[in-house]
C-alpha cells in the first residue's frame, strides 16, 4: 500500500526553488489501477519516481506497506526496489548489448538467483509476453512494442506488488500500444498494483481511478468509468452535426 | 550476485567496444612484455655467470692470508701470520676429504727469451694446479709432480707468451729469463682465455718454491682445494678452518667456497634483475591511466545503464563491482597476453644469442600480475566510484 501524506520534491535551480511537487496526499491500495494525467511538468514521473524509492521527497512523508522510506538506508532502498517495485519505461530501457531473456534475468542477477533458475524463469516470463521465439534477439533486433514487452517481463520477473509505468505507450504505436495495455492490465487483474503515467485519456479512461496534476499537486480525482463516459460524450457531440 | 555474475557482465561490456577493449589492453600488455622480457635478460645474466663459475669447478675452496680482506685490521696482533708451504703441506695431509691442493704465489716479471720480452704474471704454483684449473697442455709437459719445496728450473708457458717470446719456433727446452733467473721451458698451455680475472693465456707458471724464492716472499698468495665431492665442501672449509686455526693459534685467514663468491654475484644480479623489473612495472601504471580515461568515458556513455541497475535494485556494491571488473578484467587480461608476448620475445631472443639462457623468473612473472591486478583495482576505483555515485532519476533521463 502506497501512503503519501504532505509529499513535497523541491529542486533548487540557479538559487531558485522549483517545486515538482506540491503537498500531495494520496494512498493507493493494493491492486488498483491508477492512471496519472497531466501537462507536460506537472510532475507525473517526479510523483512515480518518488513511489519507486528512484527519488526522495524533500517535505512530506511516504510510506509503503507501512514502512517509511524516508528512514531506509541506501542498501535497504535498493532491496525494496529489487523485490517490491517493477518500473517500465517510455524508453524501454533495455541493456543495448544483451539478448531478450538476459535482459528480463538481469533483477534476478542482482537478486542474486542461480544463473539455471535465472533463465528458465526468464523464458517462461518471455513467453508469457508471447515473446518465446525473440528470447536471443538483441533489443535493436526488436520492434518497439516487442522491446516494451521485454521490458514488462523484466519489470515483473521478481513479482513485485507495484508496477510503475511511465508513458509506457509513449513511443509506440496504436496497435502496439494496446498490446502492452493490455497486457499491464492482465497483471492487474491478477493482483498487481499498477500506476500508469500517460497522455492518452483513452488509456486513462480503462484506469479504476484517474489523477489529475497540475504544478506539482493532485487537482483533480475522478473514476476511469467517469473519464469513459466524458470521453463517449465528447465523441457523440463530435459526430452530431 | 556472484563473482561469475561480476565477470560475466563486465565481458559483455567489454566485448561489445572490441576496439577500444584491444587498445587499452596493448598498454598493459606492452608493458607486461617489457617486464618478462627485462627480467629475462636479467636472470639470463645471472645463470650465464653461475654456470662460468661452475665451469670453474664446483668444488673449489679458496685459502687466503688476512681475516675479512674488506675491514682492513686482522685481530689484535697487527700483520697476519703468513700463509706457509708448510701450512699447505699439513692441510694436505690432514684434511681427508681435500681431493687436489695448489699453493699459489703470484708476481710479476719481464720474460726474455734472446732479444724478445714483455711483462707478464708469474704464477707459482704445483701439478696440482693442472687439475684445480682443468688446464690443458698443447705441447710439452705441466709442472713435474713432487714435493712442494722443490724449486726446480722450469717454466710452462700460456699460449700467447709462447707465440710472443718464440714465434714459429719450438719452445719446449730453451731457455728463457724470468727477470734474473734462468729457466728452462718444459710446457705451453693451450690457449683457454680468461678465468677468474686472470688470463690464463698471458701467464708463466713455474712451481711454487721457485716463485717465493724468485719475489722473496714469505707468505703463499692462495692456497686453493677441491673438495672429494660437492656436498664435502662445507665439511672442507670447517677443516681447513680447524687445522689452520690450529697452527696459528688464531684465525688470521680467510677461507671461502667457491659457492659463495658465485652466491655474491648471484644476489647482485637478481637486485639488477628486480630493478629492471621495477623500472618496466613503472610502464604498467601508465597504462593504467589510459584504463581510467577508458572507464571514465565507458561510465559516462552507459549513464542510462547504470540509472537502470539502480532502478533494477542493484546495491551500491554492486555498481562498483560491475565496473571494478572491468578494469580488472583488462589489466589482468592485458597481464596475461603480456606474460605470452614476453615469453614469445624471449624465445626469440634465446634463438638469435643462445648462450644466454634468458628465461623470465616465476616471481616476475607472479609480481607483474599481481601489479597488473593492483593497477586495474587502484585506476579502476575513481570511474566506479563515480557510477556508484549517479543519481538513478537523471541518469535513466540522459538518453
Ligand atoms: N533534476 C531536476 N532539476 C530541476 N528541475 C527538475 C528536475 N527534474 C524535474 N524537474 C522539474 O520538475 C518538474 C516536474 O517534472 P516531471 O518530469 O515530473 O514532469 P512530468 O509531468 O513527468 O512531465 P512530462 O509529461 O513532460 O514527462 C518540471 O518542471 C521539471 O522541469
Ligand atoms: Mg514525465
Amino acid at each position: 500500500m502506497i501512503e503519501l501524506s504532505g509529499v513535497g520534491r523541491a529542486y533548487e535551480v540557479g538559487g531558485e526553488v522549483l517545486h515538482a511537487l506540491r503537498d500531495v496526499d494520496e494512498t493507493i491500495d493494493s491492486g488498483d489501477y491508477v492512471a496519472l494525467m497531466g501537462p507536460s511538468g506537472s510532475g507525473k514521473s517526479t510523483l512515480l519516481n518518488v513511489m519507486g524509492c528512484l527519488d526522495q521527497p524533500t517535505s512530506g512523508t511516504y510510506r509503503l506497506d507501512g514502512r517509511e522510506v524516508g528512514s531506509l538506508t541506501e542498501d535497504e532502498l535498493s532491496e525494496v526496489r529489487r523485490h517490491k517495485i517493477g518500473f517500465v519505461f517510455q524508453s524501454f530501457h533495455l541493456i543495448p548489448r544483451l539478448s531478450a531473456v538476459e535482459n528480463v534475468a538481469l533483477p534476478m542477477m542482482l537478486a542474486g538467483v542461480s544463473v539455471a533458475e535465472r533463465r528458465k524463469r526468464a523464458l517462461e516470463a518471455l513467453e508469457t509476453v508471447g515473446l518465446a521465439k525473440r528470447a536471443d534477439h538483441r533489443p535493436n533486433e526488436i520492434s518497439g512494442g516487442e522491446a516494451q514487452r521485454v521490458a514488462i517481463a523484466r519489470a515483473t520477473i521478481m513479482r513485485p506488488a507495484i508496477l510503475l509505468a511511465d508513458e509506457p505507450t509513449g513511443n509506440l504505436d496504436s496497435a502496439s500500444g494496446a498490446t502492452v495495455v493490455a497486457l499491464l492490465e492482465e497483471l492487474n487483474a491478477q493482483g498487481l498494483t499498477l500506476v500508469v503515467v500517460t497522455h492518452d485519456p483513452n488509456m486513462a479512461a480503462r484506469a479504476k481511478r484517474v489523477l489529475l496534476m497540475r504544478d506539482g499537486r493532485i487537482v483533480n480525482r475522478i473514476a476511469g468509468s467517469e473519464l469513459s463516459e466524458t470521453l463517449h460524450r465528447s465523441k457523440v457531440l463530435e459526430a452530431t452535426p | 550476485m556472484t563473482g561469475a555474475d561480476f565477470i560475466g557482465f563486465a565481458w559483455t561490456a567489454l566485448s561489445r567496444q572490441r576496439r577500444r577493449t584491444f587498445l587499452s589492453l596493448i598498454g598493459v600488455t606492452v608493458g607486461v612484455a617489457a617486464v618478462i622480457l627485462l627480467t629475462a635478460l636479467g636472470e639470463g645474466a645471472r645463470i650465464y655467470v653461475s654456470q662460468q663459475f661452475e665451469a670453474l669447478g664446483k668444488n673449489l675452496i679458496i685459502v687466503m692470508p688476512g681475516k675479512n680482506e674488506t675491514t682492513g685490521f686482522s685481530g689484535v696482533g697487527g700483520a697476519p701470520n703468513d700463509l706457509t708451504l708448510e701450512d699447505a703441506e699439513a692441510l694436505a695431509r690432514q684434511v681427508t676429504q681435500i681431493r687436489e691442493l695448489a699453493p699459489v704465489t703470484i708476481g710479476e716479471s719481464l720474460i726474455a727469451h734472446q732479444e724478445r720480452r714483455r711483462r707478464s704474471t708469474v704464477l707459482g704454483t704445483t701439478e696440482a694446479m693442472k687439475s684445480i684449473r682443468g688446464l690443458r697442455v698443447s705441447m710439452g709437459r705441466f709442472l713435474p709432480e713432487g714435493a712442494m719445496d722443490r724449486g726446480d728450473a722450469v717454466a710452462v708457458l700460456g699460449a700467447d707468451i709462447a707465440s710472443e717470446l718464440f714465434g714459429n719456433t719450438f719452445p719446449v727446452g730453451k731457455v728463457v729469463r724470468i727477470g734474473d733467473w734462468r729457466t728452462r721451458v718444459i710446457g705451453v698451455l693451450e690457449s683457454q682465455g680468461t678465468q677468474m680475472g686472470l688470463d690464463l693465456d698471458e701467464v708463466v707458471i713455474i712451481p711454487v718454491a721457485s716463485g717465493m724464492r724468485l719475489y722473496n716472499r714469505t707468505s703463499l698468495f692462495r692456497i686453493m682445494a677441491s673438495a672429494r665431492h660437492h656436498g664435502d665442501l662445507e665439511v672442507v672449509r670447517r677443516r681447513i678452518t680447524e687445522v689452520l686455526t690450529d697452527r696459528h693459534e688464531e684465525e688470521d685467514f680467510t677461507c671461502i667456497s667457491e659457492d659463495s663468491v658465485a652466491g655474491a654475484f648471484s644476489q647482485i644480479l637478481t637486485a639488477l634483475t628486480a630493478a629492471l623489473g621495477g623500472i618496466a612495472a613503472i610502464s604498467l601504471s601508465v597504462a593504467g591511466i589510459g584504463i581510467m580515461n577508458l572507464m571514465l568515458v565507458s561510465v559516462s556513455e552507459r549513464t542510462p545503464e547504470v540509472g537502470l541497475l539502480k532502478a533494477l535494485g542493484a546495491t551500491r556494491f554492486q555498481i562498483l563491482g560491475v565496473f571494478l571488473t572491468e578494469a580488472i578484467l583488462l589489466t589482468t587480461g592485458g597481464a596475461i597476453l603480456g606474460v605470452c608476448l614476453g615469453w614469445l620475445l624471449v624465445q626469440v631472443l634465446v634463438a638469435v644469442y643462445p648462450t644466454l639462457p634468458a628465461t623470465p623468473p616465476l616471481w616476475a612473472i607472479a609480481m607483474v600480475v599481481a601489479t597488473a591486478f593492483a593497477t586495474g583495482i587502484f585506476f579502476g576505483l575513481l570511474p566506479a566510484r563515480r557510477a556508484t555515485d549517479l543519481d538513478p532519476v537523471a541518469s535513466l533521463a540522459r538518453r
